[in-house]
């Protein structure tokens, strides 16, 4: 357990160490979000309906931005042959990484979504299912972007490929995550949503580490 | 306790690719200093890691024993330390930051106070590792591993990158483990000591 939080704490100093953290994920964040009524034009009822999908698909695209480094720089520098010989398995370490890349982005995501939803003009009824789908969904970002990340550590440029990797499987969280705040805004119940929200989470912690774990060593070897 | 770690490693190839860098390799390393040489791309770097458990023989195994006991095989990793080509250091954290991850994660046998000291690093203690020279990080990576008081050490190219002083240094350290009962193997082009068993790959 000492090593889980040994590794944990120095990926969180690394990460606010390299390029501002949290902030570059949350500026990404913003950027996008105002892009997007630019795009739309000024129909303030269209961009509060789409509200909720724009926040998620926005979101997403921000926690993509910095899953490269989960994995690459310990690659690189050797770090991760430590990793591997340390005393805890290489799941939980993965898990550990997982959870710093959550702290640093879906978590800060979720904090800012609010305040974005508010220039989307998002109808209040939204705001209460926003947040609790961005809580419940973000680590399943984090989660399964580790498991790209993973497959994608040794290779030069593997951003890209790591994008074409994760992205399709954020489709069902980005489904449920944006479906609970569009039930809310339209008066449904966004309850079942959410729940299948949190199942997909669930599912991501218990494939992540094994899945992870099996690319690093295949990397490795 | 004197460590008295013997490495025994029976049949051991690398196959990188379709290219097989060496087979048959059996050899034995008791306490003391065990050099590997050979040219460079024989596979000394493959072999130290096929050695430390990072990567997987192609055939044959490698044992470990304390004495005459065994070691069991997934304890292999707490008795030694790997000392990579890499030097496997965060440059955006301080040197003594990078030395307390590796007492965190690893657990040390001394403060990296005294370790740094050891190294002749107590200067550069507070500056991040971006700044440091080629030759300070590997004066930090040896301090890590001296740090850590592990009885094997598998060092690859200890001396790369050092001046005059830094390779005395690292005679001197190795010579203190091994005086202190410790397992040294390295693969090296600069031979650390004329004493020194060989292992040879081609």
């Amino acid at each position: 357990m000492s090593g889980f939080i040994a590794l944990l704490r120095r990926d969180l100093v690394l990460a606010f160490r390299l390029g501002g953290g949290p902030f570059l994920g949350v500026g990404f964040f913003l950027t996008v979000t105002t892009l997007l009524p630019l795009g739309v034009g000024a129909r303030l009822e269209l961009l509060g309906q789409a509200a909720g999908g724009f926040l998620w698909v926005a979101a997403s695209l921000s926690a993509l931005l910095s899953l490269e480094r989960i994995f690459q720089a310990d690659v690189e520098d050797g770090s991760l042959d430590q990793i591997l010989l340390g005393p805890l398995p290489l799941e939980a370490s993965v898990l550990a990484k997982a959870l710093a890349h959550w702290l640093t982005t879906g978590l800060p995501l979720t904090a800012a979504a609010p305040a974005l939803a508010l220039l989307l003009n998002m109808p209040v009824a939204g705001y209460g299912p926003l947040l609790l789908s961005l809580l419940i969904g973000s680590p399943a970002l984090s989660l399964i972007g580790t498991i790209g990340a993973a497959l994608t550590a040794g290779l030069r440029r593997g951003g890209l490929l790591l994008s074409l990797v994760v992205l399709p499987l954020f489709v069902p969280v980005v489904i449920f995550g944006a479906g609970a705040v569009a039930a809310a805004i339209n008066g449904f119940n966004p309850v079942p949503a959410l729940l299948f929200l949190g199942a997909t989470s669930l599912v991501a912690l218990v494939v992540t580490p094994p899945a992870a774990a099996a690319a690093l060593r295949i990397h490795l070897s | 306790m004197v460590p008295n770690i013997t490495l025994d490693a029976r049949d051991l190839a690398c196959r990188r690719g379709e290219r097989v860098l060496f087979s048959g390799l059996s050899f034995s390393a008791g306490p003391g200093l065990t050099e590997i040489v050979g040219p460079n791309g024989a596979g000394k770097t493959s072999l130290l890691r096929i050695l430390s458990g990072v990567m997987a023989s192609a055939a044959g195994r490698v044992q470990m024993s304390r004495g005459e006991v065994l070691l069991e095989a997934g304890s292999y990793a707490a008795v030694l330390h790997y000392m990579a080509h890499a030097d496997a250091l965060k440059p955006q954290m301080t040197a003594r930051e990078n030395l307390a991850f590796a007492a965190a994660w690893f657990g040390a046998g001394m403060s990296p106070e005294a370790a740094l000291e050891r190294l002749r690093l107590s200067r550069q203690s507070h500056l991040p590792v971006a700044y440091l020279s080629a030759g300070q990080r590997r004066r930090l990576a040896l301090a890590r591993c001296y740090m850590l008081a592990r009885p094997l050490w598998l060092l690859d190219e200890p001396v790369a990158s050092l001046d005059a002083a830094g390779r005395a240094l690292v005679a001197e350290l190795v010579a203190g483990h091994v005086m202190g009962g410790g397992t040294v193997v390295a693969a090296t082009h600069d031979a650390l000591s004329p004493d020194a068993r060989r292992v040879e790959i081609a």
